[in-house]
């Protein structure tokens, strides 16, 4: 069963197509880059999948649709490109990382579809287990298990996006849904978390959707690259993308193009 | 002779029914200040007066009364507030003004103000007999109950409504089950201190233990600390001086939270926690 499948999604809202009847697959343990300049809609057609924008279309997980609450949000992991959240929230890393562990019984509706999304009820019922270790296991991940006991406040902004690459990571996700998670990070960090994608993409063989506009990063770590801008102007193996000239022109153009409007 | 207080039946029932009213307003208090709905225990005070004219009007017992009407304002406040995008803040003021402005419409037309609705204006924790006792324990393990149950989802909810959301909770539902448990919370808590004063003791303890706690669960522990603290020496003190209850109980809160924030300043008990601005 594909985890993901979008047909033929129209987004338009104010008057304005954010997205105009774009379609693709993504496979099973696929990394799926999205590039596209600002304003592409990428955005938007992550807020579609997870059920926060209303369209028009079809988008399935794992043969299901939802418009709203898809019985696998809870073992769906994802990362926006920022987290409204009260800066002076008392709460400690570790509790903003277990927070990812939510619910249990919200997941219980969608056991049917768990095994096609290859877990079997007891494996997550015991995933889902208030066990701390999971969360420092997270934390491990993105190196900052020293930092549990500090209160979200007070660490960098860097810290804090990985903090939340741990909070989706914690539930051993089925897909992985990354929105330019690295925006505004440094770049050792970005580095650091490209070597996390790559890691939990091989060897935890989690399927992962993931826009940025680094090129280069996606050259190197996904398999698949699928290529927007209001529409889809390509979606195939990376090889191909990276080998054909005119695309990675207007490609860069655009972009360019865009970043010279944000400035 | 000091202990001779705690002879008096009154003074158990108070002392007993205002420690659970104080855990239960800083428990509620917690997610309310944190979602930035500071003032909402105050809106729902202010409907409880109207639902009370009601009950005065009607002849029903105004408790029940005042139950009914706040938690209906503030189910129907919330979907009005979901489908016209008035702001948190304003949807506030809008059910604060309708609920006392019933109030003073149907006390007017009932032949004005009476022992009955001093004692909700400004609390009657020492006048509690047994039923009104019961009544406070039940709610309060009601509403611990439900919140220990679901502290996971509103901790996630509060934090992020979006995540939450995103994560598979479905927050529309969790948002008016919050709205109904704040409202008996609040319904209940207006023994203690009265319509007027509420809001005292759901944003102060919290907004002091907020510059202590570190984790979650650590603020929470402490803003109860704080608040049974206050309730039971504002009881005592309100005793021995022959002191309004609900005023002695509130300047505590806000003594501790001054204090707090001024030993915070000289630098007597650590640094404050910085505040940093979302990027």
């Amino acid at each position: 069963m594909k985890p993901l499948q979008v047909s033929n999604v129209t987004i338009s809202y104010n008057g304005t197509t954010a997205i105009d009847k774009v379609s693709f697959d993504v496979d099973s343990g696929d990394l799926l880059g999205i590039v596209g300049p600002n304003g592409a809609g990428k955005t938007t057609l992550f807020r579609a999948i997870l059920g926060l924008q209303n369209y028009s279309g079809v988008i399935k997980m794992f043969g299901y649709e939802d418009k709203k609450y898809h019985p696998l949000l809870p073992l769906i992991g994802y990362v926006s490109q920022k987290v409204n959240f009260e800066p002076n929230f008392p709460a400690t890393v570790s509790e903003v990382v277990a927070m990812g562990l939510l619910p249990e019984k919200e997941l219980k509706k969608g056991s049917k579809l768990l095994q096609d999304a290859g877990y079997t009820w007891n494996q997550v019922y015991k995933k889902l287990d208030k066990d701390h270790s999971k969360v420092i296991e997270a934390l491990k991940t993105v190196n900052l298990e020293s930092y549990h006991d500090k209160r979200i406040g007070e660490i960098s902004g860097g810290q804090l996006q990985r903090v939340f690459i741990a909070k989706a990571l914690v539930k051993d996700p089925v897909l992985l849904i990354l929105d330019e998670p690295v925006t505004g990070v440094d770049v050792e960090t970005q580095n650091k978390f490209y070597n996390v994608i790559k890691k939990i993409n091989e060897e935890n063989k989690i399927t992962i959707v993931w826009s940025s506009h680094d090129l280069e990063a996606i050259a190197k770590l996904a398999n698949r690259v699928a290529c927007m801008n209001r529409e889809l102007f390509f979606h195939g193996q990376k090889e191909e993308f990276f080998s054909n000239e005119d695309l990675l022109k207007t490609y860069t153009e655009s972009a360019m193009q865009m970043h010279m409007h944000h400035h | 002779m000091a202990l001779e207080i705690f002879s008096y039946a009154f003074m158990q029932k108070g002392l007993i029914a205002g420690s659970a009213i104080a855990i239960i307003c800083s428990l509620m208090g917690t997610f309310l200040v944190l979602r930035r709905y500071s003032l909402f225990g105050d809106a729902l005070s202010h409907m409880a007066f109207g639902g009370i004219s009601v009950g005065l009007f009607s002849g029903i017992y105004p408790l029940w009364t005042a139950y009914a009407v706040s938690i209906l304002g503030a189910l129907g406040m919330t979907k009005l507030r979901k489908s016209t995008k008035i702001s948190g803040d304003a949807a506030i003021a809008v059910l604060l003004v309708s609920g006392f402005g019933i109030g003073v419409l149907l006390i007017s037309a009932t032949g004005g103000f009476s022992v009955d609705l001093f004692s909700f204006l400004f609390g009657s924790i020492l006048l509690l007999n047994n039923n009104d006792m019961i009544l406070i324990l039940a709610v309060s393990f009601g509403v611990i109950g439900s919140i220990v149950v679901l502290r996971k989802q509103l901790l996630h909810f509060t934090f992020d409504e979006e995540q939450a959301r995103v994560s598979g909770l479905n927050v529309d539902k969790l948002n008016y089950v919050f709205v109904v448990i704040a409202g008996v919370t609040v319904i209940t808590s207006m023994r203690l201190v009265g319509i007027l004063l509420i809001s005292a003791l759901i944003v102060l303890p919290n907004i002091t233990s907020m510059m202590y706690g570190r984790g979650f669960k650590h603020t929470v522990l402490i803003s109860m600390g704080i608040s049974v603290f206050s309730v039971v020496s504002g009881i005592i003190l309100s005793y021995y001086f022959d002191l309004a209850p609900s005023g002695a109980i509130v300047m505590i809160t806000v003594a501790i939270l001054v204090g707090t924030i001024v030993a915070k300043y000289f630098g007597v008990i650590g640094k404050a926690i910085p505040i940093q601005k979302t990027a």
